[in-house]
């Protein structure tokens, strides 16, 4: 049987993007596509990232698609306690944030410069399968249906994470591992042009309320509340339309873009492959559960991804075996620290405000060198410790 | 009356972000660009109008 390409990839997010480059770089014949007219819009994210996640990715900064560089990160409490991280004690931790539109566009060009093709406003709506085995996607291309054959299909499809489950892979999340979100880009702000600030507790429950600077006096501002803590529909923008009411530095501002999205703060996907089918990035649940980044996470599996299926384009086998290897290399570096923040989040979500101003108030006052969550929590001891011994088992 | 038409969008509210589609435990709902289409394997659960982040689905008749 002959087939028009090697691999199909599913979404033209950085995770597609990534996989279809080092795919196509080992020399497979390889096809990304984007069921939207741009890639990299209409935004879906907070656009904050950290150095160390952009270099574990392999991917070169580019002062083209940097935002604003970060001198730390603000730590704020229900009653106003700020624990401050710089680049003294948050290190490579401390980030970049991003031009979405413009990162997710130079990334998807180095996957083009490798050879990869790419077709717009082309969406898959399922899967071809022969006798359980992947063999391509039938979907639409600008208005038009298509049937293209693969010997592979990537599934990097984002939150939405449909292909996996049009495949038999498990991607089903419960409310409680569900972060519903709303954001404004505003500007004419009077927020710190340098800082990247979350504000946890009540604000945004099981979640938190962020400022991300974009340059000068304007900020992405936004929030995001857990599935499980939601009591009336549409009650995230109307969280977020109150917190931005109640802070004077941010009530004078006015919003350039309105952002909604969701993100998962699950634990990884039990499976990420099958006969012929890959799942990558936020499809495989790799966000981080305490954070909700997940730009660095799928993007390091995606060098994974797009390492292991040029060399089965090679061998010309994409089978379940030949694709463990993928499994196995992303799962060693990703899986345990997924796991752990997981669990941690599950008790974060737990603690009242007035518990959470104690922490950040012994934060403040600790001279923590190097940020782990091993020190913070040596940090705490002293003064939470019941507090402490519930976390103890994540060190 | 088939399932897929319980599901109610208000496309003024909807800023097609897909956050219902993946909260679906039924993967019937599909985000084309900026429509929704939900398929007849929705069972009525509610779920994507709890986690709507505009409150722009309904569900008559939920279950």
């Amino acid at each position: 049987m002959k087939f028009d390409y090697d691999i199909i990839v599913v979404g033209a997010g950085p995770a597609g993007s990534v996989t279809a480059l080092h795919a196509a770089k080992k020399g497979a014949k390889v096809l990304l596509i984007e069921k939207r007219q741009e890639i990299g819009a209409s935004l879906r994210c907070a656009e904050g990232i950290s150095r160390e996640g952009l270099e574990k990715a392999k991917l070169k900064i580019d002062r083209s698609w940097i935002s604003t560089e970060i001198a730390g990160a603000k730590i704020v409490s229900p009653n106003g306690n700020v624990f401050r991280l710089d680049e003294r004690n948050a290190g490579n931790e401390v980030g970049l944030v991003l031009n979405r539109h413009l990162f997710d566009k130079a990334l998807a060009a180095d996957a083009a410069r490798a050879g990869a093709e790419i077709m717009l406003k082309t969406a898959a709506t399922s899967l071809i399968k022969d006798e359980g085995k992947v063999r391509g996607i039938v979907g639409t291309s600008f208005g038009e249906p298509i049937k293209i054959s693969a010997k592979c299909v990537v599934g990097a499809d984002g939150y939405e994470s449909q292909v996996g489950r049009w495949g038999g892979l498990n991607t089903t999340i419960k409310p409680s591992d569900i972060t519903s979100c709303f954001q404004y880009r505003m500007t004419n702000l009077k927020a710190e042009p340098d800082f990247c600030e979350f504000l946890i507790g009540s604000v945004a429950p099981g979640g938190y309320a962020w400022i991300f600077p974009k340059g000068g006096d304007t900020a992405n501002v936004g929030l995001g509340i857990l599935g499980s803590r939601l009591k009336h529909p549409g009650e995230v923008k109307a969280y977020l339309d109150k917190f931005i009411k109640k802070d004077e530095r941010l009530r004078c501002g006015q919003p350039l873009e309105a952002v909604a999205a969701a993100v998962s703060v699950s634990p990884p996907v039990e499976k990420a492959i099958a006969d012929g089918l890959l799942l990558v990035g936020d499809a495989a649940r790799v966000i981080d559960p305490i954070t909700g980044g997940g730009i660095a996470n799928g993007t390091i599996q995606a060098v994974f991804a797009g390492e292991v299926l040029g060399d089965c384009a090679q061998a010309g086998d994409f089978g379940e075996a030949a694709l463990q290897k993928y499994e196995k290399l992303w799962r060693d570096q990703l899986e345990n620290k997924l796991w752990r923040n997981w669990m941690a989040k599950e008790k974060l979500i737990t603690l009242s405000d007035k518990t959470l101003d104690e922490v950040v108030k012994v934060l403040s006052e600790c001279d923590i060198k190097s940020m782990s969550v091993y020190n913070l929590l040596a940090a705490l001891k002293g003064k939470l410790p019941d507090l402490v011994k519930e976390f103890e088992e994540f060190i | 009356m088939s399932e897929a038409t319980w599901a109610k969008v208000n496309n003024e509210k909807c800023m097609h972000c897909g956050a219902c589609v993946g909260s679906c435990p039924q993967n019937a709902i599909y985000l084309a660009e900026v429509l929704l289409a939900f398929s007849d394997a929705c069972n009525r659960c509610g779920r994507c109008v709890k986690l709507c982040p505009v409150g722009a689905i309904r569900m008559e008749g939920k279950k």
